[in-house]
């Protein structure tokens, strides 16, 4: 039998084999053009998430921006609601309404899937405030890519969590370009773990390419916390082997700096690492893949044969639906819209042409 | 009944939600240790704590921010802004995060959320502190707004907005913080719906719709008017979003005249959504064209004649009645 901590691992590397996969799938169906907007994936920088998702426990909190992929596969969002998301199907985690970029997985505490780069961070300290204002003891992820960091919000919400005290770690997942614009390019700073310093958190620098470190160094993190709520920020240095998006050939960058951070690739480091040790052979770490290719490959024939959301449900999201005293019975439309006709209209009525009255606001 | 102040009545609404739910706080700039910049929170950080009265940095989008993550994991905070027009930095927070997450995550996150605080031209604070911020934010499916103009329904429709399960907010007359009005005792639970309009008078020649501060001002120029012989009805919409077509059908289908008195400015502004619906629902009702008073499509001047020129009045809305309203 193996050592909880070692069957862990093979059980992180199996999530980052599913999470590489699945991209694969989901590069080759929107260059199909079965998916629609925008698609940004995560390929290369798998060790993050998964080394995150394994240092910290399922209800603690996570939140990320639109390179979202991963970190609802990470929490174990199926693939198949993964995908059935970006075919836009009522099956999707977010019921194909929310699409690649705005995940979400309440019952595994995946908070989203936010587009708006820096918008999602101000989010993650009111979780993290919520926590300490329950006193309980979860601690908030909230990943984010090096060009938030200069975002007004960004740096409001570094200030919150500071001056409150909130249990968040800030993980910017740093693969150097924002969109195409280089750190060098962007940022008025050596280092970006240095943004820590700025709001009194304690900053580190983990290697996103290896699973172990950022894990490990993580654990330290959530310890510390959780015996004492307060912030911190990471700084994981990573590289995405694709474009910002499917309609970014890269070309900002050189093919010498790819095929280096390849040679660094997190998922053969892992894979090496347990062979190295033992914990791990050959054929199972084909087993492994085959299973990750087999549930990726499964996830676009479910996509595939779900049913699109239902026209009718259109304007069944915009409000939550009323509990409490306090609903107006006439928003509602008990009362009739139809006031009564004067006595001798000679006027042809024109009533009843427009329909879409319940997209106008008067229905709560 | 008594006689309170509408800072008052704001004051109780507070109070007793954040007594009556442990999930409820409250959180802005200068809310708790100074007791509100406009003195609406008094007291209660002494009643409350500080984990429960929250000052903030000046900070806007950060605790708008926070607020919604808060309602997301099930909080049901109470955000204060100093003004709306200081909401305008949290507007990414409150347009793009508070009413697209229940749709986006296909209805597994609503965030209960109240954003509250004066709105509107008050007096002489020039162009980027008069902001009538009602027209931006109605616009935006998933928001829903309420405009209490007395003091009764200021304590009625934020206590039901901070129950609602959706982000409401709760845009406050600046100007109108001392006036007194009757309310309910404490101890009765006065919880007024949204999307629930009110005649503040009857009449039978001509429908002036208001909202905030034209209330008082369509009361006024339909007082002034009676004396001219003309029978003017005023509704108070209280919310703009839902809106309570009934009640504004029913009028115009009465008096079969309206004048909309809206404190925003024209263009794209809440009058317009009126008078488009009128004229779709109520064609054939109408005797008049509809008459639109609203402020001048210009950033507000701060010399106190050329303010006194771009805001709707009293003068302002009699004219428009007469227009339409055969002497």
């Amino acid at each position: 039998m193996p050592e909880p901590e070692q069957r862990d691992e093979v059980e992180m590397l199996a999530t980052m084999l599913l999470i590489r996969r699945f991209e694969e799938r989901a590069s080759q169906q929107y260059q199909a053009q079965k998916i629609g907007g925008f698609c940004h994936l995560y390929i290369g920088q798998e060790a993050v998430v998964a080394g995150a998702v394994a240092a910290t426990r399922p209800d603690d909190y996570i939140i990320t921006a639109y390179r979202d992929h991963a970190h609802a596969l990470a929490r174990g969002t199926s693939a198949n609601a993964c995908m059935a998301e970006l075919f836009g199907k009522a099956t999707g985690c977010s019921r194909g309404l929310g699409g690649s970029m705005h995940y979400f997985d309440k019952t595994n505490h995946m908070y989203g899937g936010h587009a708006i780069v820096g918008a999602h961070v101000p989010l993650a300290t009111g979780m993290a405030f919520a926590s300490k204002y329950r006193k309980d003891d979860r601690v908030t992820l909230c990943f984010f890519g090096d060009g938030a960091i200069n975002q007004g919000g960004f740096h409001e919400a570094l200030n919150l969590a500071g001056l409150f005290r909130l249990p968040v770690i800030f993980i910017c997942e740093n693969n150097f370009f924002a969109m195409g614009t280089s750190v060098k390019r962007s940022t008025s700073l050596k280092e970006i773990v240095n943004r820590a310093e700025g709001y009194d958190m304690p900053g580190e620098v983990v290697d996103g390419m290896n699973f172990r470190d950022v894990r490990d160094k993580l654990s330290e993190i959530v310890a510390s916390i959780r015996k004492d709520p307060h912030p911190a920020f990471v700084e994981a240095r990573t590289y995405r082997y694709r474009g910002h998006s499917m309609s970014d050939p890269a070309s900002y960058r050189t093919k010498e700096e790819l095929e280096q951070y390849r040679l660094e690739d997190p998922i053969t480091r892992l894979r090496a690492q347990l062979t190295r040790e033992g914990k791990l052979t050959n054929e199972q770490f084909d087993q492994l893949d085959k299973r990750a290719k087999d549930e990726a490959m499964a996830s676009v024939k479910f996509a595939e044969q779900s049913a699109n959301p239902p026209l009718e449900d259109l304007y069944n999201y915009t409000y939550a639906e009323q509990k409490v005293e306090g609903e107006s019975s006439s928003a509602r439309g008990s009362r009739s819209t139809q006031p009564a006709k004067r006595g001798s209209s000679t006027k042809k009525s024109r009533r009843g042409a427009d329909t879409a009255a319940s997209a106008n606001g008067d229905k709560a | 009944m008594r006689e309170i102040t509408y800072r008052q009545a704001l004051n109780e609404a507070l109070a007793e939600e954040i007594a009556r739910d442990p999930d409820v706080f409250l959180m802005g700039e200068e809310v708790a240790e100074y007791n509100g910049a406009y003195k609406v929170s008094q007291g209660l950080l002494d009643r409350f704590g500080p984990e429960r009265i929250i000052d903030t940095p000046i900070s806007e989008n950060g605790f708008a921010g926070l607020g919604i993550g808060a309602a997301m994991v099930g909080l049901r905070p109470i955000v204060e802004f100093m003004t709306f027009s200081f909401s305008l930095v949290a507007f990414d927070q409150i347009v793009n995060n508070a009413p697209n997450m229940l749709t986006m995550s296909g209805g597994q996150f609503n965030i209960p959320i109240t954003f509250r605080g004066p709105n509107g031209p008050a007096h002489q604070l020039g162009a980027t502190h008069s902001h009538a911020t009602e027209c931006l934010y109605a616009n935006v499916p998933g928001l829903k707004v309420c405009t209490p103009a007395t003091a009764r329904d200021a304590k009625g429709l934020l206590k039901t907005a901070v129950r609602d399960d959706n982000p409401v907010l709760v845009l406050e007359c600046e100007l109108f913080y001392s006036h007194k009005g009757q309310v309910e005792d404490e101890g009765t639970e006065l919880l007024i719906p949204l999307g629930e309009a009110e005649r503040k008078r009857e009449g039978t020649d001509v429908t002036i719709i208001s909202y905030a501060q034209t209330v008082p001002m369509a009361l006024a120029a339909a007082e002034q008017l009676a004396g001219e012989k003309i029978s003017v009805e005023v509704i108070d919409l209280r919310s703009i979003k839902p809106l309570d077509w009934p009640a504004v059908f029913g009028s115009v289908s009465k008096t079969h005249r309206v004048v909309i008195a809206e404190q925003d400015r024209p263009f794209c502004g809440v009058g317009a959504e009126l008078a488009y619906r009128i004229q779709q629902e109520i064609f054939d009702e109408l005797d008049a064209p509809i008459q639109r008073v609203a402020q001048e499509d210009v950033p507000m001047p701060y010399n106190e004649a050329l303010e006194k020129a771009v805001l709707p009045s009293v003068e302002k809305i009699v004219a428009a009645v007469k227009k339409i309203c055969p002497a």
